[in-house]
């Protein structure tokens, strides 16, 4: 049996340039970074040459390059780290509804310690309101963090505007999380307008286990783990050599080809979006038509529940995710789509096919000819597909 | 994370339809938790002649379902209303954890739909 990979949202296959990179830092520089030996020096200059590169790729200092163990930490780190060492100028936060849990968890800590957190709203194509943000803005706002692009529904968000805003307005640090656009989309610290920007490095053809936390110089922030002076003091901990090295080779890699890849992953996303458009009844696009990540497409099949998507999808050897409350471990669907403003129902029957470097254009069709027969026989099994059409369809409604 | 009999249950489930001169219907569950199961009745002589479902839901939600109608399928009704959400999980070699209580209602909607049978004959 094929199998078909379309879940590069949630993580992608380690490019072999950046595994061949990464090789001689197992057994053959494997000394540790801050010891002061020949084999520790040629540690740390791997190390800082990897830095720069990231940094080089950002538009960033060296400095301001904190190495972490990935995504979710470097969230973590930006949420709490600027909490901490900003606490006596203000305890007021701004975020949205459809960060990833990383800002969203970190920040629900962060109330249970005295601060108050805004959590905007978003539209029905999932986009903040740059003027939602001006009219949350207080005198004791000390950080506003909104992700550059959504991972369930791709939805860009308008960061630099946002930033003109923040940057006019208030004293606050802005810190978007780009794990999911780093390699996808140009990203540019001065472009952005961003203080702070998280970054994964599996999400863009390297290693799991390693990610960064950008700051523009000037940055405050508290240490998360304490236990050494690595990273100027900001996260202690011997530093995931070969993890970083592989970082900066799949981002330099990422960058190059990102010309190419581009077009090529959007043409065949919206080839796919208007073949699935026009091709069922009752489903929907969820996320921005446009503003998009390029090789995410987000629908909601009506009458019918994710899982029960997945697994077929799965036993046909295509690899796919979804917003259902089944796949989260919780009861409760995807808290993107409810902010959306679709019903439980339509957001339960959630299916994103993420798209990669690796897809091709055959894959997209063997997807479109296997879909139509698991969606009928979901439906054909509904008992919301006879009669409770009134209940899912008002759910489409626009906020 | 699903056993062998879970798959083949949501791969092939019996008993998938309507019966459209019901003797009893029940449905559980809503939209808002994601499963909703409906199981339709034909009773003969105080026995389960035909059964039927239809269900919205995870991989759980569909194999309970199916696994249901088979146990019951020929049974009294009072045999029926002996059956378990917990011994439609066990026929399934068990379920994970998470879906024992979000996605074992099969055996709740089966008793509906024998309490509406039941309650259209009474007296």
């Amino acid at each position: 049996m094929q199998r078909i990979y379309m879940d590069h949202a949630a993580t992608t296959p380690t490019d072999p340039r950046v595994v061949e990179a990464m090789m001689p830092y197992f057994t053959e520089f494997f000394g540790n970074p801050s010891s002061i030996h020949g084999f520790g020096r040629a540690a740390r200059k791997a190390l800082e040459d990897a830095r720069a590169v990231i940094a080089q790729e950002l538009g960033a200092e060296p400095a301001g390059v904190i190495i972490t163990s990935g995504g979710s930490e470097a969230d973590n780190l930006a949420i709490k780290g600027v909490a901490a060492a900003l606490r006596e100028k203000g305890r007021h936060i701004i975020t949205s509804s459809v960060e990833h849990h990383a800002v969203l968890d970190s920040c629900k800590y962060l109330e249970k310690q005295g601060f108050d957190v805004t959590y905007l709203p978003v539209d029905a194509n999932g986009r903040v309101q740059v003027e939602d943000v001006q009219n949350a803005l207080r005198d004791e706002t000390i950080l506003v963090t909104i992700m550059h692009a959504n991972n369930e529904v791709g939805t860009i968000q308008p960061i630099k505007e946002i930033s003109e805003v923040v940057k006019a307005r208030s004293k606050a640090l802005f810190h978007t999380d780009a794990v999911q656009t780093v390699g996808a989309i140009p990203v540019h610290l001065d472009e952005l307008g961003v203080d702070l920007l998280s970054l994964s490095a599996h999400k863009f053809y390297g290693p799991k286990g390693v990610g960064a936390l950008i700051i523009r110089k000037g940055v405050r922030l508290e240490s998360l783990i304490h236990g050494g002076a690595q990273e100027r003091n900001r996260r202690a901990g011997t530093e995931n050599l070969p993890g970083v090295v592989g970082m900066a080779k799949a981002l330099e890699l990422a960058n190059a080809e990102l010309p190419e890849a581009r077009p090529r992953i959007t043409r065949l996303r919206d080839h796919l979006i208007q073949s699935v458009l026009n091709g069922f009844d009752h489903v929907r696009l969820n996320g921005h038509p446009t503003e998009r990540l390029p090789g995410n497409a987000n629908f909601s099949f009506e009458y019918i529940e994710g899982e029960s998507l997945l697994l077929n999808l799965d036993l046909q050897g295509i690899a796919a995710s979804s917003g259902s409350a089944c796949t989260s471990g919780s009861l409760d669907p995807s808290h993107v789509l409810l902010a959306m403003g679709l019903c439980h129902a339509t957001a339960h029957g959630s299916l994103r096919l993420s798209l990669g470097k690796g897809t091709t254009e055959e894959e997209v069709e063997t997807v479109l000819k296997v879909l139509p027969g698991i969606v009928e026989k979901l439906r054909a099994m509904s008992p919301l597909y006879d009669h409770v059409r009134k209940e899912c369809l008002t759910c489409t409604r626009t906020k | 994370m699903y056993s062998d009999k879970v798959m083949d249950h949501f791969q092939n489930p019996r008993n998938v339809g309507e019966i459209p001169d019901a003797d009893g219907v029940g449905e559980v569950g809503n939209a808002v938790c994601g499963d909703i199961m409906r199981i339709y009745l034909k009773v003969n002589d105080n026995r389960i002649e035909d059964i039927k479902f239809k269900t919205f839901g995870c991989g759980a939600a569909i194999a309970t379902s199916s696994m249901v109608t088979e146990m019951v399928k020929g049974k009294t009704l009072e045999e029926a209303m002996a059956v378990t959400n917990k011994a439609v999980a066990e026929a399934l070699d068990g379920l994970p954890p998470v879906k024992m209580h979000c996605s074992n209602l099969a055996a709740d909607a089966l008793h509906k739909a024998i309490q509406d049978y039941r309650d259209r004959h009474a007296g």
